[in-house]
């Protein structure tokens, strides 16, 4: 009966083999992870670590010989290396399926100034995409919206959930503003074409932007009695509630934006991007803000850019005293948001202390977006949403998941793909 | 009577208006044998020849005699130019002059169009060997005086559209007669470029290496027309057997073109004359190889207005060099014994034409080989040699009235004389009157000022500092003054034909209408004013880089003898992963790894802590080339990209800097037949051909799904649109290359007697290319995706008796790894790509490792400019999905993909005998923190980190100076362009291009 059942199991695995996995279960035992490397997420490590996990919180973080707690469960993670759960900042997980077929795309709305545009609702939490994030320890993402000026508010979510509402871990925390480009090039065919300081459309779009926000401040004022729901929804952004992500690259319009919001009594910005950003790390300094900067795994700008500048940006920034983290968005992003741990330790290669490049996309990830109270680090009271992996997960070959939480629920680390794999490799050994 | 108005009048009479044999009705018929004696002038008969105090004799439009000691004859009219200089007018081979121009024909359709609208023509529109241009031709009369003021005497003029251009016509720029006289030869040259025409909305040829393998076709199919091989008739291909033994003239629009076309010439044994691009300096011991001849433009260009320095940092250290390098291009390509001539094409005005080739001669140009490039050697090209181009015996008279030098500054062309017509171009200077004078007017004191009497005069007069308003002409020598009294309602006219410059006696009018005579006697010459244009700085020429951009060579690195010790060497061979090893590199091939002793005369380089692995190779790339798709038929077999390798894509150099040595450069899979692939070593610096893997067996693209059936884009009218029928294209053409097989078969096995008598079969490149994959001869990488596909491939195959070599992107190869395994194909995929379109849903990170465990030999490619940077990490992905150990994982990156592109025997693994084509890590080459430090090619070290990094700080010194100089020349009054950016290009399999 028993060999029945697991038939079965086996037959509908198969049958369902391009379904999605189910998402795991609320946490019910306690659980103690024992003797693994534990990468607390603020640049330290502890060693032959023990860390507890109980209704979906972390309730203890000690040294294997110093538990206070008692377990109903220990996972032997011995030699093994434990991490928070790494996050994904400015990605579109979730809003695309398939790029080429339109009709998957949820991304691209049409309008410059959305700021009551909200991806949460679009999120598709049983994508395929999402799915396989979780097998190489992305645990979180941030979700953002990507046309117009304005583009509209992001969300944080859990990357297991039954659907975007279970997959909310805070909504709406950030409106993203895509800054103009005072750069343009022409559309010649042919090996170079004229760039120029676009002043028209470069200041016209700074200046209706300025009024877009004056008018929604003083919107915001009093009560209206007819609901304007683009200025409406650019409250909590006055008020402080909402980060501003500033995507922006080059050294002009990083500082044009930066002081246009700054002007404009945005109180929290966030620079997303900023390719150029190294040329303006005291003014970043200055101002204090983070940067989520552009993923390693990109070309240089210009020919004569060194060719090694995109590996170099994390340390540069770090140098500089900014809180970074990396921003997944690019060519094929989402796909390739599964790169993200090779992301930070591309940015290790060139320069950022091991422990900073995951602290990169654990604690500043989770401080950037707003969520490090409750993710980003192994600490007594945070989410119990994290994962062990047999070796170092920064670097592909030992980036392999034993075991993965969110809020304490275990997690399959099967996905369609691994599926179709154990499918064909059941196919071959038939014969 | 002055000599200048007799001249005058005879060229009036002279200039009949008609043919002698021409009816008239207007007068008597009368025919004027008058002669012309230049004399007194500096005659530069050539560029080697002058003599002083010469003279020249024309009758009829021609030179009749040259000497210093003529006899005048009798019935010749003088003209005394002494003190003046006679040059040959200058021969232009590549205008347009005349030639009205088309507006492009290709908007307004919705679909592609497929098919030639011309019938009883070649098969593709922009093949027009049939057009001449005099059928088009209208004398421009305003466009010849700006030409014959730049200089010229003659033009070889054609109409600028298509590939093959047809005929042009050589035209004399002489005002006064008609075509009858201006028409020197009607059909000239013939003319072609790379570029489509306006004349037809025919999508074929999309790419250059499309236009490359048309051209070659169309010589093909000329040979196989004129033996009687067609059924039609073809009045292209007529024309063309007609006109081929006039020169060819080719028009190309880069650097790289100028010698894609030497090749074309070089295969088909002709000599084109190639109108370059401005940049040979940076390539000239590649284009000395092809002993080109070439038209050489001079628009040098404009410094950039780095105002903005945002804007000065985004333009390419390349486009500035540009800048200061252009102007010693033509001494360069003399230098370099390259046969040269001079084009006013490119020129936004033809007005910088002589400037500019004063301007080269300033940057080092001989006089004497600027002069041959605008006189002689045109002559000689158009086939006109001792017609135009030189002041002898039998020449038309086209000549030059210099006031001096020709490539000095100052000196202007006064008259340019074509077919024995005189052009005045600029008047003798005038007799300049300015300076102040003492006017003395019915014994009343003025003071007179005039100045630029030499063009529009202007007159100030003053008495007792009261400024009277004064209006001057000077006019033939005629100056008259209207003077307006101080109350400027009354006027004084005065005038006086001015004989002796420094006192002017006259007569006129004065204020109260009286009769008055008046003197002037000068008192002070005018000050000379500076002239402000002037200020143009010598630049100091900048040295080229190979390639010439800011991560260039000085001097191109050579093979070294090198130790590379106390290194883990990862061999991919028996001995596996050696520790503490040493590798012994001499004359480019690996000598010895292991223990080594001793090293006679090495380099060591320390390893400790490092680690040594042959280079990566990637199966699959797009970067390096000027383009990739020629979409423009559903089989591309005829193109190849070893026909457009660009040598200075800075990708190439980024390729390095990831430890890549060899790539294989796919065609784009826009149609099911695409183009031959390019097996390239990325040696930065070197050119195009050199980058070519020697002796490697050839492939070619083929390719499956949704990218031939254009189903992301909106194509709808082209076969085929589904699988199925992607299917019978194959079939269609495997079975038609065994029938071409079987045809030439046939042909050739006949007696030679019987040859000779019978039409060949027409020489296809297609089929010549679908024989060699037939014939075992040619290899097969087929772009795939979904199971079905790959399977239907396979089937195909089987029946025609074809191996299938690789399946690349297969990323469903681990669905059908069995059949792989079975029909011995390899499969090169992506490590962990999907989700990008609809047939890629089912694509897994584990495909490599399942294919590997099947017993299929596996690669990972990139199929991209920034992945193939870092294959390493992709391999180290294997590791990760799918278990496969880091030594097998490692030969998915370099010893298998060696092995499917058969060039294992010498690349691929650390094996004594095989190519140094070797990287230095940092760390252990699949690790994260693994970085390149060193990254060699036959014993070259092409890249070091060590350097790249020195480079990037010279990169912005150098940047700094140009936009330094920049900044001084517009100060100075320079013309300046705007910036422009290198546009980034990355091409992938879907880029149609």
């Amino acid at each position: 009966m028993k060999n029945y059942i697991s038939t079965f199991v086996f037959l509908f695995c198969c049958t369902l083999g391009i379904a999605q996995q189910t998402p795991a279960a609320d946490q019910q035992n306690s659980i103690l992870i024992l003797g693994a490397t534990a990468h607390i997420g603020d640049g330290t490590l502890l060693e032959n670590s023990a860390i507890g996990l109980r209704d979906g919180k972390i309730i203890e973080v000690a040294t294997a010989d110093a538990i206070q707690n008692e377990y109903s469960k220990t996972i032997d993670a011995t030699g093994q290396h434990l991490y928070p759960g790494f996050i994904a900042a400015n990605s579109t997980v979730g809003m695309v399926e398939v790029d080429a077929v339109r009709a998957t795309n949820d991304l691209n709305e049409i309008g410059e100034y959305l700021p009551h545009i909200r991806t949460i609702i679009a999120y598709n939490a049983e994508s395929k995409v999402v799915e396989s994030l979780r097998p190489n320890g992305i645990l979180s993402a941030q979700i953002v919206p990507t046309r117009g000026v304005i583009s509209g508010s992001s969300s944080v979510v859990k990357l297991d959930a039954w659907n975007w509402e279970d997959a909310a871990l805070v909504t709406d925390e950030g409106l993203h503003i895509n800054w103009p480009r005072a750069y343009t090039s022409n559309r010649r065919r042919g090996p170079s074409s004229d760039i120029k300081y676009n002043k028209k459309s470069y200041e016209e779009k700074i200046k209706s932007l300025s009024e877009f926000l004056k008018e929604s401040m003083a919107y915001n004022q009093v009560q209206s009695k007819t609901k304007h729901l683009p200025f409406a929804a650019m409250n909590n952004a006055f008020v402080g509630s909402q980060t501003v992500y500033l995507h922006a690259d080059g050294q002009r319009e990083i500082v044009d934006g930066i002081q246009f919001l700054k002007e404009h009594q945005i109180k929290n910005v966030v620079l997303v991007g900023g390719n150029e950003a190294h040329l303006v790390t005291d003014f970043l300094k200055k101002h204090d803000i983070p940067v989520i900067v552009s993923r390693p795994h990109r070309l240089p700008t210009q020919e004569d850019q060194d060719i090694k500048l995109p590996f170099k940006m994390a340390k540069i920034l770090m140098d500089a005293g900014l809180l970074i983290t990396v921003d997944v968005s690019g060519r094929m992003e989402r796909m390739n948001t599964r790169n993200l741990p090779f992301y930070a330790g591309s940015f290790a290669a060139y320069g950022v202390p091991k422990e900073k490049a995951v602290q990169m996309i654990t604690l500043n990830a989770a401080k950037i977006i707003g969520v490090a109270d409750r993710l980003g680090s192994l600490t007594v009271g945070k989410d119990a949403t994290l994962f062990v992996s047999l070796g170092d997960a920064l670097d592909m070959r030992t980036n392999q998941l034993t075991h993965a939480f969110i809020e304490g629920r275990a997690l399959s680390l099967e996905t369609h793909q691994t599926e179709l794999w154990k499918r064909y490799m059941e196919k071959y050994a038939r014969k | 009577m002055k000599p200048l108005h007799f001249i005058l009048i005879v060229l009036v009479s002279f200039a009949s208006p008609a043919q002698d044999y021409f009816p008239t009705n207007k007068g008597v018929k009368t025919e004027n044998s008058k002669q012309i004696m230049l004399t007194g002038a500096t005659i530069h008969m050539n560029p080697l020849q002058k003599l002083d105090n010469g003279m020249l004799l024309i009758e009829n439009g021609k030179i009749k005699a040259v000497g210093t000691a003529l006899s005048i004859p009798q019935n010749a009219v003088v003209i005394d130019f002494k003190g003046k200089h006679l040059y040959p007018s200058f021969v232009e081979l590549h205008s347009d002059f005349g030639i009205p121009a088309l507006k492009s024909k290709s908007s307004g359709r919705r679909s592609v169009q497929y098919n030639a609208n011309r019938k009883g023509y070649y098969w593709n529109d922009h093949i027009i060997p049939d057009y001449n241009s005099s059928t088009d031709f209208k004398y421009d009369s305003k466009k010849a005086k700006e030409l014959r003021a730049a200089g010229f005497g003659v033009v070889n003029t054609h109409r600028k559209e298509g590939i093959h251009r047809g005929s042009s016509v050589l035209v004399a720029l002489n005002d006064v007669q008609d075509n009858g006289y201006r028409m020197i030869e009607d059909r000239a040259a013939q003319h072609l470029s790379f570029k489509k025409s306006n004349t037809s909305g025919q999508y074929y040829p999309g790419s250059i290496m499309g236009a490359m393998a048309l051209i070659r076709q169309l010589y093909h199919d000329a040979a196989w027309y004129s033996n009687g091989g067609a059924k039609n008739k073809d009045l292209a291909l007529e024309a063309l057997n007609k006109n081929q033994k006039l020169p060819s003239i080719f028009e190309t629009s880069n650097k790289l073109d100028v010698v894609r076309a030497a090749k074309i010439g070089k295969e088909f044994g002709k000599k084109y004359i190639i109108k370059a691009h401005g940049t040979e300096y940076e390539q000239l011991s590649t284009l000395k190889k092809f002993k080109p001849t070439l038209l050489v433009p001079v628009n040098f260009p404009a410094a950039f207005d780095v105002d903005d320095p945002f804007l000065a940092q985004k333009i390419s250290l390349n486009k500035m060099r540009y800048w200061n390098q252009a102007p010693a291009n033509p001494k360069a390509i003399a230098a370099a014994g390259i046969k040269f001539a001079f084009t006013s094409s490119d020129l936004k005005s033809v007005k910088d034409f002589l400037p500019n080739i004063r301007k080269a001669v300033q940057y080092g140009l001989s006089p004497e080989r600027a002069l041959a490039a605008l006189t002689t050697i045109p002559a000689q090209l158009i086939n006109q040699k001792g017609r135009v181009g030189e002041l002898k015996k039998g020449a038309y008279a086209n000549l030059l009235v210099t006031d001096g030098p020709l490539f000095e500054k100052k000196t202007k062309i006064h008259e340019n004389w074509v077919q024995g017509q005189q052009h005045i171009i600029q008047a003798s200077a005038k007799t300049t009157i300015d300076g102040s004078y003492a006017l003395n007017i019915n014994k009343e004191s003025y003071e007179l000022t005039l100045s630029k009497s030499a063009t529009k005069i202007s007159a100030k007069t003053v008495q007792n500092s009261t400024t009277l308003k004064t209006e001057a002409r000077y006019n033939n020598g005629w100056l008259t003054l209207r003077i307006s009294d101080s109350s400027k309602t009354k006027f004084a006219q005065l005038k006086s034909k001015i004989s002796d410059q420094s006192s002017f006696v006259g007569d006129g009018t004065f204020f109260d209408g009286s009769a008055v005579n008046w003197t002037a006697k000068k008192t002070e010459d005018s000050k000379p004013k500076k002239d402000k244009k002037d200020k143009e700085v010598l630049q100091k020429i900048l040295p080229i880089t190979y390639p010439n951009n800011g991560f260039g060579f000085k001097t191109l690195p050579t093979s070294e003898n090198v130790l590379f010790t106390n290194v883990t060497v990862w061999t991919n061979e028996a001995d596996g992963i050696l520790e503490n090893a040493s590798v012994w590199v001499v004359n480019g091939k690996i000598k010895a790894v292991g223990t080594i002793d001793e090293a006679s005369g090495a380099r060591v380089i320390d390893g400790t802590g490092k680690h040594l692995t042959s280079g990566i190779i990637d199966e699959h790339s797009h970067i390096g080339a000027s383009s990739i798709n020629e979409g423009g038929q559903n089989s591309s077999a005829e193109v190849t990209i070893e026909d457009v390798i660009n040598p200075d894509d800075i990708n190439l150099y980024r390729n390095l800097s990831g430890g890549v040595t060899t790539l294989q450069i796919l065609h784009g899979s826009a149609n099911p037949i695409g183009g031959r692939s390019a097996i390239i070593k990325p040696k930065w610096g070197a050119g195009a051909d050199e980058l070519l893997y020697p002796n490697a067996d050839p492939y070619i693209k083929f390719a499956l799904g949704e990218n031939v059936k254009q189903s992301n884009w909106q194509s709808y009218g082209r076969f085929p649109q589904t699988r199925m029928g992607v299917e019978q294209v194959f079939t269609d053409y495997f079975q038609r290359a065994k029938e071409y097989k079987a045809a030439w078969k046939a042909y050739n096995a006949l007696s030679k007697k019987i040859k000779t008598k019978t039409a060949a079969p027409r020489y296809d490149l297609e089929m010549e290319t679908m024989v060699e994959i037939l014939d075992g001869k040619r290899f097969i990488s087929c772009h795939s995706y979904v199971q079905s596909e790959i399977n239907m491939l396979l089937k195909v195959a089987d029946r025609f008796g074809v191996r299938i070599n690789t399946f690349t992107h297969i990323l469903e190869g681990y669905k059908v790894a069995d059949k792989m395994k079975e029909h011995g194909v390899g499969g090169s995929t992506f490590s962990d790509w999907w989700a990008y379109k609809f047939e890629v849903n089912d694509a897994i990170p584990y495909n490599g490792a399942i294919m590997h465990s099947q017993g299929v030999t596996v690669a990972f490619n990139s199929d991209d400019s920034e992945m193939s940077r870092r294959l390493n990490q992709e391999a180290a992905k294997a590791v990760k999905y799918g278990g496969v150990s880091e030594e097998d994982a490692w030969k998915f990156v370099t010893l298998n993909p060696a092995k499917l592109l058969h060039i294992d025997d010498e690349v691929g693994s650390v094996k004594v005998g095989k190519s140094a084509d070797l990287v230095l890590w940092s760390d252990h080459p699949m690790s994260i923190y693994s970085v390149v430090e060193k990254t060699m090619i036959d014993g070259v070290i092409y890249f070091d980190l060590d350097r790249a990094t020195a480079q990037v700080a010279q990169i912005a010194k150098e940047k700094n100076k140009l936009i330094q100089d920049m900044l001084v020349a517009k100060n100075g009054g320079a013309k300046t362009q705007k910036p422009v950016r290198k546009k980034a290009v990355e091409f992938h399999c879907e880029t149609l291009d």
